[in-house]
């Protein structure tokens, strides 16, 4: 069974006369363990597929399932369940709790999954530690360079353990050394711990990190196909 | 839901960040806090002050006084009539099923002596039964007999005033002073009632036996005339039944037709004072009810604020939102921190408002009393004020959608 389902999913956004058809059509499969990158232009409707099968918006029509279960009938709060323990977030602005220690940003999701706060603790700085942050568990974002914000976010998407990491443009904000760096952080995450990786990205540099490359245009999948690594 | 002190400490966290603005917000209900225990004190001290007044009169008191009289077409004033005894007084104590004590009073003033001081005070002839109406003790000695009231023995229990100003430090039991110049052994001293709600000095005052002031003090028109009954009700509630039962029975002793108007007047002292109490207890609450709208007015400022504050961390909504905050975690974070303003508020509230009833007392001189009732209903309401002004915020964020959170800039 694939972990990611999607048939004939659409998104219409009701804004000004006619309305945006931000998705049209999407059916696509992806299974336990793969690294995947959604690719297309601004507006073509990646952002909005990640973020419907990120359980973060619904879809107008067509259906959804993650692991087996319909998304479609679940209230709020079991959505919230969802993103809480099989779904971690990346995003491209970060998207960490200023004026918060990055051990306690990286802590958020565990707290809403009612781990007592010591075992809180060890899990987030033991998250810290594998990506690389020794030492700097206690600054606040604002004390941090983009790579490693961008670092404790990823912290922040794994400590949960969910099996699925979406990361929306993570590179965006960063140089190209950095970019390559976090990138390789994901591959070998992929690698080590089959954790399935779905990327949203508009650079082919950045694409090419992964195993299979779903092109988006005017909210419809043109192509889908595996990256032959030379 | 995530637990109260995780949430508490986010809570606490947001609101340090913002420290002017959560104090001025704060300092809202600190206000309203102060000003309703400041009004309930102030209140509360009042009818306090009025029900130790009626303690000090003795409880549950009727007095009966002689009707007007008319002489030549002037009306005199009430109680000018001689028409009570102490047979009437003997009748009401034996008859009334609602009495439980009677003192006929036979009352003046008059110069008294001892040694080189000499002192003007009132005295009250009377029976033993007086300490019982009036609910007074005695600080030394004995009271007077009925074999004394028998035998118009010359013998007197005095008030502290008087006791202070003929003995000063000196022990007055089995002294002799000189009343009108007739010589009376003083036997008792009477406890100290302080001043009557007039301002009158309750212990300014000597009393004999009945006997002996009618015949060797103050005379009188007929044997046996009193000047007034004071009757004690067996309890609060048989205080209109003992009004009743005296006022027929009287009418009857007087030989009064059913058309005839009473020579004598009951005076319920008890019921008076209690309608002066009952009003400052509707003093009391207008007051607080007053104090309270700037309490409400506090709430709003907390509501205002939180509804600032709830648009301000639309992102950091959003970002609880995807990684799993549910409907209620967002709701119980945002009234947790709107009940953290009121109730710190509160706090600081009522330790400004029992300073301020402290001053009050000390520099005004109005009697306040903070009641703990008063500082556990200021600091539930101010509770309430969070969680009922926190609540429209909170909820308002809870309905946020995650991905326009997450985008709102």
């Amino acid at each position: 069974m694939a972990l990611i389902e999607t048939q004939k999913l659409a998104k219409f956004y009701d804004v000004g006369e006619e309305g945006v058809q931000a998705l049209a059509d999407v059916s696509v499969k992806i299974d336990h363990g793969e690294f995947v990158a959604i690719m297309g232009h601004s507006g073509s409707g990646k952002s909005t597929f990640m973020n419907i099968i990120g359980c973060l918006d619904q879809p107008t029509s067509g259906q959804y399932l993650l692991d087996g279960t319909n998304i479609g009938g679940l209230s709020r709060d079991e959505l919230a369940k969802i993103r809480n323990q099989k779904i971690g977030f990346v995003f491209q602005g970060f998207n960490l709790l200023s004026r918060t220690s990055a051990v306690e940003n990286v802590e958020i999701p565990l707290l809403y999954n009612h781990i007592p706060a010591k075992e809180r603790k060890r899990r987030s700085l033991l998250a810290l530690k594998t990506l690389g942050l020794e030492g700097r568990e206690y600054h606040h974002p604002n004390q941090l360079s983009g790579g490693q914000q961008q670092r404790v976010a990823i912290a922040r998407a794994l400590v949960n353990e969910a099996p699925i990491l979406m990361a929306d443009e993570p590179t965006g904000n960063l140089d190209t050394k950095t970019s390559i760096e976090i990138m390789e952080l994901l591959v070998q995450l992929n690698r080590d711990t089959h954790t399935t990786i779905i990327l949203v990205t508009h650079e082919p540099d950045i694409a090419a990190f992964s195993k299979r490359i779903i092109q988006f245009t005017d909210g419809r999948v043109i192509s889908d196909k595996e990256v032959i690594k030379s | 839901m995530i637990s109260i002190l995780s949430t508490l400490r986010i809570a606490l966290r947001a609101l340090w960040v913002n420290k002017m603005r959560s104090s001025l917000t704060m300092l809202g209900i600190i206000i309203g806090v102060s000003a309703v225990i400041i009004m309930l004190a102030v209140g509360t001290g009042a009818s306090q002050k009025i029900s130790e007044q009626i303690s000090s009169i003795g409880s549950n008191l009727l007095i009966v006084v002689p009707g007007s009289s008319t002489q030549g077409g002037i009306r005199m004033g009430g109680g000018s009539q001689s028409t009570l005894t102490k047979d009437d007084a003997d009748a009401i104590q034996k008859e009334c099923s609602s009495v439980s004590v009677v003192a006929p009073m036979h009352n003046g003033s008059a110069q008294v002596v001892y040694g080189n001081q000499n002192w003007s005070t009132s005295i009250q002839g009377t029976t033993p039964g007086i300490l019982e109406v009036k609910d007074c003790g005695l600080t030394a000695g004995r009271n007077m007999t009925d074999q004394d009231v028998r035998n118009a023995n010359k013998v007197c229990l005095l008030g502290q005033t008087v006791v202070d100003n003929l003995f000063g430090s000196m022990d007055p039991i089995g002294q002799i002073i000189r009343i009108k110049k007739i010589p009376f052994m003083v036997i008792g001293v009477l406890e100290s009632k302080g001043q009557s709600l007039v301002g009158q000095d309750q212990d300014d005052t000597i009393i004999i036996p009945l006997t002996t002031a009618q015949k060797k003090i103050f005379g009188t028109t007929f044997p046996g005339m009193v000047r007034s009954i004071m009757v004690k009700a067996k309890s609060a509630e048989d205080l209109t039944i003992a009004e009743r039962q005296v006022n027929d029975l009287l009418r009857q002793r007087h030989r009064m037709g059913p058309t005839k108007e009473d020579d004598f007047t009951v005076r319920n002292l008890t019921q008076m004072l209690q309608m002066a109490e009952t009003a400052t207890n509707i003093m009391t609450l207008l007051l607080g009810a007053i104090a309270s709208v700037s309490l409400l007015v506090g709430g709003i400022g907390i509501m205002n604020i939180m509804l600032v504050s709830v648009t301000e961390r639309t992102r950091e909504i959003g970002i609880r939102m995807a990684v799993g905050a549910k409907t209620w975690d967002i709701r119980v974070q945002f009234i947790i921190e709107a009940l953290t303003l009121s109730l710190i508020g509160g706090i600081v509230g009522i330790i400004i408002g029992a300073g301020g009833s402290a001053i009050l007392s000390a520099v005004v001189g109005w009697p306040t009393v903070v009641s703990p009732l008063s500082i556990l209903l200021s600091f539930g309401f101010s509770g309430l004020v969070g969680i009922f002004f926190g609540f429209y915020p909170a909820y308002k964020a809870s309905l946020l959608n995650p991905i326009d959170a997450l985008r709102f800039e």
